[in-house]
């Protein structure tokens, strides 16, 4: 290590009189600086922000009120998932019966099972028609990709959702492969149902039946 | 016989080596660090399956905390002179009375979380102490007085001919009546592509999406 040279050496002796400069040792404590060191890596260890975010896209329908403009979803392929309070989720296949029999509770653990059954019986329902050209072009003439066709999932989440909840079942989307999905405002008879059910069930209400038909 | 003696051996430690590694690594930190913008509010974004990153330049980010308050900001780190326009448009077609200072303010502005009425009193402040107050966000409630709307059309405009992305980054807690209104602001602007930032999760073993991901790996692999 690079040092000062700072004894003078006892070589040549001196008088008497004069006193004997003391030998510095050219060793320096490293302690403090080590102590200051440590104290800048923790500093920057914690300030760090290692995970970088990503994003996740979302494409909204343009809104219209022209009949032939809007997107139209067979009844046997659709499944409606709405959200609710509280983290809560309910859903119902083809469209609402008008005494709700068919509007059943879930919850974010157990939609996934949901989703994935129900485009089974879709993919199994499934006869090919005009309509499946242009998706097998689209795919490379793969034969399977129009089976999901008529699958539609549509999200209603109630005003008492949570973005968060929102997120999630989006992703859920992306994590089952549902290509046809779209986010739809609740409708007046359906917020009642929800809010009846609330209002008696506990909001995290299991799964019970199996979805009606 | 001699004893053999034992060489003394220091006690000393050498920390030379020790003291090199601490400041390799304290160097690595401090080059891979990468501050934060000030963010006057704290948000927790939900998590998601997707991959794709955030963009940083070039992006219109709408903020929505845990209260359902928004908050307009506008990324263009590498022209500041985007937000002077629009701050400058805004304020000639509005009659805000904002002062020269108070526009160049604009461009070192993180967000805006004020409805117009109250850009000035933002703007007088400076863009370090904005971030100490509570601003009450950005008027989206009421469809009609939609300010977003402004703000996404002035911003757009000046972006002009530039890919912009749409951001909107919400917090876990908001609730989705404002979420909704924000993705009217953004459709009244005939815009209907948005990036949701999120951080990152894996996708959930023996779900499609994991199927597919091994297959893209094993493909990159070959």
């Amino acid at each position: 290590m690079a040092s000062i040279d700072t004894g003078g050496g006892d070589s040549h002796k001196k008088g008497p009189g004069v006193k004997k400069a003391k030998k510095l040792s050219t060793r320096v404590d490293m302690t403090p600086m080590v102590d200051l060191g440590f104290l800048l890596i923790t500093f920057f260890i914690f300030t760090t922000t290692m995970s970088t975010p990503s994003t996740m896209d979302l494409f909204m329908p343009k809104d219209t009120d022209k009949d032939e403009e809007q997107n139209k979803a067979k009844e046997s392929g659709a499944m409606t998932i709405i959200l609710g309070k509280d983290n809560a989720v309910y859903y119902y296949m083809g469209q609402l019966l008008p005494d709700a029999s068919n509007f059943t509770p879930s919850s974010f653990g157990k939609i996934r099972e949901e989703i994935i059954k129900k485009r089974k019986e879709v993919m199994a329902a499934h006869v090919h028609d005009e309509g499946c050209k242009k998706i097998w072009e689209k795919n490379g003439g793969d034969q399977k990709s129009c089976l999901d066709k008529d699958f539609v999932v549509v999200i209603k989440p109630t005003p008492d959702a949570t973005y968060k909840n929102t997120v999630d079942i989006l992703d859920e989307m992306a994590i089952n492969g549902v290509k046809r999905f779209a986010m739809v405002d609740l409708f007046p008879d359906e917020l009642k149902v929800v809010q009846t059910t609330e209002g008696t069930l506990p909001s995290a209400a299991p799964a019970t039946a199996a979805p009606a038909k | 016989m001699p004893s053999v003696k034992m060489p003394r051996k220091s006690t000393d430690t050498d920390m030379t080596p020790f003291v090199d590694v601490a400041f390799l690594i304290l160097s690595f930190f401090m080059l891979a660090t990468k501050f934060k913008p000030p963010e006057p509010v704290e948000i927790t974004t939900p998590n998601s399956v997707s991959t794709k990153l955030l963009p940083e330049n070039d992006a219109i980010l709408v903020i929505l905390d845990s209260t359902g308050k928004a908050y307009f900001s506008m990324l263009t780190e590498k022209e500041p002179g985007l937000k002077y326009n629009v701050i400058k448009n805004m304020n000639d077609t509005r009659q805000l009375g904002l002062t020269e200072a108070e526009m160049k303010n604009f461009t070192r502005t993180p967000m805006v979380g004020v409805s117009f009425g109250g850009l000035k009193q933002l703007l007088s402040l400076a863009p370090e102490d904005q971030g100490k107050k509570k601003w009450p966000g950005i008027p989206i409630q009421d469809s009609a007085n939609n300010e977003l709307y402004y703000w996404i059309r002035d911003a757009v405009q000046a972006f002009a001919g530039k890919k912009i992305n749409y951001l909107i980054k919400g917090d876990n807690a908001a609730k989705f009546p404002q979420f909704k209104e924000v993705l009217n602001a953004f459709k009244r602007n005939d815009i209907y592509k948005f990036q949701l930032v999120t951080a990152i999760e894996d996708a959930p073993a023996g779900t499609e999406l994991y199927a597919e991901r091994q297959k893209q790996m094993q493909a990159g692999k070959k």
